[in-house]
């Protein structure tokens, strides 16, 4: 086993897709001769050519939209998106009309189509650039969204998603681009887009992840003397309801832990689930550990306190552990 | 040469077969009598309750629809606007799927998922029509990527009108398709209006193409009235497309007889401006070339008209005898299913 940093898995998977099919195309800003601002199309130019990895201006309505046309007509492009807020110029392109190609068309149109965003926040790039905003996408029919959590899934779900006959959006927290892990590539490993992996199993409680968390929870599963279960949803939509539901009522106890606002985050619509069909397996009321509804500060220090930590998941749990009652999040109960 | 095809508007005749038909001079008179037509009726199965949400007529602008149509062929790519129903007509799509889709039912080009907005016929090079403002011009620029990419020769034509110009979506378009090189053609409608407002009072320029200079693109004002004149430069446009010759902005100066939808009366026009633009109504101007030429009978037009509404009225009668769609296609259309991954699809299925 090698040590593999994340954004090798993300090159290698870019890679690997273009060599495997040839209508698999790159297309974004500074994708090619700078080989990316994360450095995760590095060398992709001289290898597969400028019709394939296209540099373009920035203009991300006029690329993401670009990326639709050429889908339905017979491409499959993978679209980076340096930081998913600059979807935000880009959105009708992918939630109004690549979501509802197939559906006007009656399936006779797909759009095969990979939107690749770095997301997510710790490293003080500001609240303009830190966010993970899976709920502009999650909920949109005809859109999919995963989350990658380390190097495995990265080139898992990203190959997977460039095989996939929709539109796919995946985040990867920048924050992991530069962690690294024990794995062998594998050209032909995937992971299904809708489902869910149970990364470490336990008893006592069952917590439900995905991303740059899905180590946080892990962690705080680690320290902690109860034995808990952690789920990394690694596709927010359509999510995994089976997995998630078979291990509540196993644990009685749910807690999502969400790099996600506490109002709209996707562990609302989790907690809703598993509240309507398996409250009679229930020991204690669901709980959501997330973001405060605030944007994400610069600070240091501010930043530190924002995210959820492995010591703050712990201690949250370990208080619904020993209650069945939910505890309150740190900004009401220090205030 | 005056052949007689017979009417071209059932279902029974397949959207390829009709847009073959628009090589004969006649037929293209015959399309824009029949998309003029089924406007009209349109409106009139608004009025009797058919038709539900809203609808944007482009009656008026028949020449450009036709004249782009017959210019290019029929597995070059198109995208076009909610202000549809012409282009969709005079590319092929038949008026039982034009006016099934608006009145919802499963006859309709796109099965009654899309209604009035949102036309479709991918067999004669129609995207799905949008109903946001410019969406359409980057999707062109994807088309024409692809269409290089794989070598296949195709050209993509973005319709759009004078109230796109003013969109980021447009700017970012063209700059694009012009780093890029790409086989595009931009289409502006200009009818002088953008939903309620006057060109003047949103746009500082009367001419949309002069905005090519500004991506170094050929920028062409064209008699949006005249179908040949639209023809003669979507022609030239196509030919530089196809030859590497990257995109151009046309710009056809026409004009919208009704307000922006239904509900729209359009009292914000100048008196006496609608009279002057029906003096040149696309149809008369191209009639009357037609009898100059010989291949048109004095009369002939009013035959055409006949002819074209009997035909009308009985594929209205066809679509209001016809189902709505099946329950099951609320979900059958949505995503597909991931290789590996859950067939199920709860949320979906």
């Amino acid at each position: 086993m090698a040590k593999i940093w994340t954004r090798q898995a993300v090159l290698r998977a870019l890679d690997d897709a273009m060599i495997d099919d040839p209508t698999v195309i790159l297309m974004g800003e500074d994708v090619a001769a700078a080989g990316g601002p994360f450095k995760v199309t590095e060398g992709l130019l001289a290898k597969h050519g400028p019709e394939r990895v296209i540099d373009t201006p920035i203009s991300e309505m006029a690329f993401m939209g670009a990326a639709v046309g050429a889908a339905v007509c017979g491409l499959k492009p993978v679209v980076e998106i340096m930081f998913i807020e600059f979807l935000g110029v880009a959105l009708d392109q992918l939630t109004t009309q690549a979501a509802t190609m197939r559906y006007l068309s009656r399936g006779k149109l797909t759009t095969p189509l990979v939107v690749r965003a770095s997301a997510g926040a710790g490293q003080g790039f500001g609240c303009q650039h830190s966010q993970m905003l899976d709920h502009w996408v999650r909920g949109t029919p005809g859109l999919k969204l995963a989350v990658t959590s380390n190097a495995r899934t990265t080139y898992g779900l990203l190959r997977s998603a460039i095989e996939d006959p929709d539109p796919v959006v995946v985040l990867e927290p920048r924050i992991l681009y530069s962690e690294r892990e024990d794995y062998e590539f594998d050209p032909s490993y995937r992971i299904p887009l809708g489902k869910a992996e149970i990364v470490r199993a336990g008893r006592d409680a069952t917590l439900v992840t995905c991303g740059a968390m899905t180590r946080v929870a892990t962690q705080a599963a680690a320290e902690s003397s109860a034995s808990l279960e952690v789920i990394d949803m690694l596709t927010l939509w359509p999510w995994d309801r089976e997995t998630v539901l078979r291990s509540v009522e196993r644990t009685g106890r749910l807690v999502t832990i969400e790099e996600a606002t506490a109002s709209a985050g996707w562990g609302a619509d989790v907690v809703a689930t598993v509240a309507s069909e398996a409250f009679g397996k229930l020991k204690a009321p669901p709980h959501r550990i997330t973001l405060p509804d605030a944007p994400v500060p610069y600070s240091g220090a501010l930043e530190a306190r924002y995210l959820p930590s492995a010591a703050y998941v712990a201690e949250q749990v370990a208080a619904l552990i020993s209650n069945n009652k939910a505890p309150a999040p740190w900004w009401r109960t220090a205030a | 040469m005056v052949e007689d095809r017979g009417m071209t508007l059932s279902n029974s005749n397949s959207p390829l077969a009709r847009r073959e038909a628009l090589r004969n001079r006649r037929d293209q008179l015959q399309r824009m009598v029949e998309i003029r037509g089924v406007e009209n009726r349109i409106q009139k199965l608004f009025a009797e309750g058919h038709v539900r949400g809203s609808t944007h007529l482009a009656n008026g602008q028949e020449a450009v629809a036709v004249g782009v149509a017959r210019s290019i062929d029929p597995d070059d790519i198109v995208t076009c606007t909610y202000r549809g129903h012409g282009h969709a007509l005079a590319l092929g799509v038949t008026a039982a799927g034009v006016i099934g889709e608006i009145c919802g039912r499963s006859i309709g080009c796109a099965g009654g998922l899309g209604g009035s907005m949102h036309l479709v016929e991918p067999s004669v090079g129609l995207l799905p029509t949008a109903a946001i403002i410019g969406a359409g011009l980057p999707i062109a620029c994807g088309a024409a990527l692809a269409a290089r990419a794989r070598k296949n020769g195709r050209v993509a034509v973005s319709l759009f009108g004078d109230g796109s110009a003013n969109i980021g979506a447009f700017h970012e378009a063209l700059n694009f398709a012009a780093v890029a090189k790409l086989p595009v053609v931009f289409v502006c409608e200009n009818n002088l209006y953008g939903e309620y407002t006057r060109i003047q009072l949103s746009t500082p320029i009367e001419d949309i193409a002069i905005r090519a200079s500004s991506y170094n693109m050929p920028g062409v004002i064209v008699d949006g009235q005249d179908v040949d004149k639209v023809a003669e430069a979507m022609t030239e446009a196509v030919a530089r497309a196809r030859n590497g010759g990257g995109p151009s902005l046309l710009e056809m100066k026409t004009y919208r007889y009704s307000g922006h939808s239904r509900s729209d009366p359009a009292t914000y026009r100048p008196a006496g401006e609608l009279d002057a633009w029906l003096k040149r109504d696309p149809i008369h101007l191209f009639a009357d070339r037609l009898i100059a030429e010989k291949a048109l009978s004095p009369g002939g037009l009013e035959e055409i008209q006949a002819e074209t509404d009997a035909a009308i009225e009985e594929v209205v009668a066809e679509v209001l005898a016809s189902p709505p769609p099946d329950f099951g296609e609320i979900f059958a259309h949505v995503g597909g299913a991931s290789p590996g991954g859950d067939q199920r699809w709860s949320f979906w299925t």
